[in-house]
């Protein structure tokens, strides 16, 4: 979580600097992770804030940290009053969160000051002030410069002091003396009966009031922060759930405070090539949110397993979130549908990260999630199924925790892949809930029918891109999902079986025709054969008949020209006149074919 | 950082006397009004069996700590045995002697 840190400090520099800009108060950031943005820069300067709740809510938590990173990110050293914990146990409790407030002290930027009050053996008579203890403050301050000082608890004091008209007149004092002062005091106050604390403290730090929660519903306990105040400054008003986690306090503001992800054309395959046609051309947009919805044993997790084979074959890193499966049982049944993720795990592209939703609340889920995704710096994340989130929270809560995560995964570009077990086909209310915040949304059916059940994938929505808008058949193979075109003809839909019948009996139908044609063709060749042979013959009778003619024509041409020859020498023989016209006996020319 | 609970130095202290050091802060009409009071209180009740010691913790922060003064004025009684204190102005005696231990409680119910 260093980067989230680091991006809430600067953002919370910036906010700082255009507040002063503008004349609005001058804020102190707190440093913790969500607060920041909450408070719209931080706590108050210069002024104290009262931080209360009940027992074990994280005030005492939330004022080290605000001392714990005024050091170490905004260099501001600090002082610890403490009333009811020793300094070693103060030590030793935020140890486990990676704070060692020995070697700040050693380093001068902390002083942890424990003021032990008992009542024992204390008598009050008459009037009295607390420059004792103002005295051991200001003397804490100046040995180190402290900017913010943290006095936990001060209503301890009424339990020392009988006499609390004299008490609230100090009190009053003390808040006044720390604002000549001009640090920054975080004061923390037990809750009352029916009031913030326990004794009013409220009454005296006008300036911020922030609240602490620790309910527990459904089983599961959710710390929740509300500003309840904050003079001369706008400020968010929800309850945002907080989480004490390994890194300290997270404050999760239930909505991003602006739109601005960044927006990529950018495509990334989904494994399934059929699928990515579908799509348009390529796949999901790069940072966007696909939620895919389905009954049970649809396929979605495969889908999902695909998904992220195609992002580790291109060498980017996946993350997968599973709440029903353990990382074996996901290896090897996608090793049975022929998609082998153990070499990415093997290879340091994919991370599983296998929990039972019971096991956190639904804030730690989310803050669990957030961190790994930090860490891990993943191209993809997976949850499957988020649907499982149900059994922990109520809808309206598991949709609110989506959306943070979708705004988180779209901030930092990640593109997110989410399953949604459907109870029946319909989509149940969390896909509605959630539906609008996402990109794409796939949906995984069963038909049932002809004694079988058939997966059809279809494209519910898809923002921004081109997409089909036909069904699909989803086929599980021994080589991961293919998507095949549905039968779509006379006899309706089809698919699975029905749809191979179908096929089939097209196909039979196809071969009959062929035969057939096959047949007739046969017969028309062998028909051409035999009128061809006819066709011979005959011509062969007509040339016959035509030589013959020819032959007769050639013997009477011969006799005719003897003849005219004759009469030509009779005639000469007889002096007869010469202009006698020549013979025209018709000529049969041998060649009658060609004509 | 632990604080402790040592008396401080006592000079000409008897035995079984009373070792009472008196912490006030400024030279307020509070603090004058407690020292006064606390001198006349020894000298009524105690008889010269006692040492008062007078502290202003502005001249000496370092006694703040050491002897766990929170409020101003403070009478902390270190002998004898338990450390008890009482703050405040003193103007109530039967108080202060029973917030010292010098009266017990009943004798307070039947002289109120």
């Amino acid at each position: 979580m260093v980067t989230t840190q680091a991006t809430v400090t600067k953002r919370s520099g910036a906010t700082i600097e255009s507040a002063v800009r503008r004349g609005e108060l001058p804020k102190t950031p707190t440093g913790i992770s969500g607060l920041d943005e909450v408070t719209r820069g931080g706590l108050p300067r210069g002024r104290p804030t009262l931080v209360c709740g009940p027992a074990g809510c994280g005030k005492t938590l939330l004022a080290l940290e605000f001392l714990v990173r005024g050091i170490t990110e905004f260099d501001e050293p600090g002082v610890m009053v403490a009333f009811e914990e020793s300094a070693e146990d103060l030590i030793a409790n935020v140890a486990s969160l990676g704070f060692d407030l020995n070697q700040f002290t050693a380093d001068g930027q902390l002083v942890i000051d424990h003021i032990k009050v008992d009542a024992t053996g204390t008598k009050e008579t008459g009037e009295w002030d607390l420059d004792g203890l103002f005295l051991r403050l200001g003397a804490a301050i100046d040995k180190v410069g402290a900017k913010r000082v943290v006095i936990d608890t001060i209503e301890t004091l009424f339990g020392a002091f009988s006499n609390t008209a004299v008490l609230r007149f100090e009190l009053r004092r003390l808040f006044g003396w720390l604002k000549d002062r001009g640090v920054t005091t975080v004061i923390t106050g037990e809750r009352g009966d029916g009031t913030l604390t326990r004794y009013g403290i409220e009454e005296y730090v006008s300036d911020c009031v922030i609240v602490l929660d620790h309910r527990v519903t459904e089983q599961t306990s959710t710390r929740r922060l509300r500003i309840l105040k904050y003079r001369g400054s706008l400020h968010g008003t929800n309850e945002y759930p907080f989480l004490i986690a390994e890194t300290g306090i997270s404050v999760l503001p239930i909505t991003s405070p602006a739109l601005l992800h960044i927006v990529s054309t950018e495509r990334v395959s989904t494994g399934v090539a059929r699928l990515d046609a579908m799509l348009g051309d390529g796949g999901f947009y790069k940072g966007s949110t696909v939620l895919v919805s389905g009954t049970a044993g649809t396929g979605k997790s495969t889908l999902a397993a695909h998904f992220c084979d195609a992002t580790c074959a291109l060498g980017d890193r996946a993350l997968y979130f599973a709440f029903e499966e353990s990382e074996g049982e996901i290896l090897r049944n996608m090793a049975s549908v022929g998609i082998d993720l153990k070499q990415w795990v093997d290879a340091g592209l994919l991370r599983f990260q296998c929990t039972r939703p019971n096991l956190l609340g639904l804030e730690a889920h989310l803050f669990a999630m957030q961190k790994l995704v930090g860490e891990f710096d993943p191209a993809v994340v997976i949850l499957d199924p988020v649907s499982d989130l149900l059994r922990i929270a109520t809808e309206p809560n598991v949709a609110a925790m989506l959306t943070r995560q979708v705004d988180f995964l779209k901030a930092r570009g990640v593109t997110g892949l989410f399953t949604s077990l459907n109870s029946d086909a319909q989509a149940n209310q969390t896909d509605h809930q959630i539906a609008s915040l996402v990109d794409t949304w796939l949906l995984i059916e069963t038909a049932a029918g002809n004694g079988e059940r058939n997966r059809t994938l279809s494209l519910l929505k898809s923002r921004g891109m081109a997409h089909s808008n036909q069904i699909r058949e989803f086929l599980l193979t021994s080589h991961g999902v293919e998507l095949t075109d549905v039968y779509v003809g006379p006899h309706g839909v089809l698919t699975g079986s029905a749809r191979e019948a179908q096929e089939a009996r097209e196909r039979s139908d196809e071969t009959v025709r062929l035969q057939d044609l096959e047949q007739l063709r046969g017969k028309l060749a062998r028909r051409r054969e035999s009128v061809e042979a006819q066709t011979a013959t005959l011509w062969r009778e007509l040339q016959d008949e035509a030589d013959i003619v020819g032959r007769s024509v050639s013997q009477g041409s011969t006799g005719d020209e003897n003849r005219a020859s004759q009469r030509v020498e009779q005639g000469r023989l007889r002096q007869a006149d010469a202009d006698e016209p020549e013979g025209t006996a018709p000529v049969l020319d041998g060649n009658v074919r060609s004509s | 950082m632990s604080e402790g609970v040592a008396a401080p130095e006592f000079v000409g202290s008897g035995d079984g006397s009373h070792q009472l050091t008196l912490f006030v802060s400024g030279g307020s009409d509070l603090s004058a009004r407690a020292i006064a009071n606390a001198r006349r209180l020894c000298e009524m009740h105690l008889d010269g069996r006692y040492h008062l010691s007078i502290v202003d913790i502005h001249e000496d922060p370092a006694a703040v700590r050491t002897s766990r003064v929170r409020a101003a004025p403070t009478l902390v009684q270190y002998r004898p045995l338990p450390v008890r204190r009482v703050v405040g102005d003193l103007s109530d005696t039967d108080r202060v002697l029973l917030g010292l231990g010098i009266r017990a409680p009943t004798d307070v119910s039947r002289t109120r």
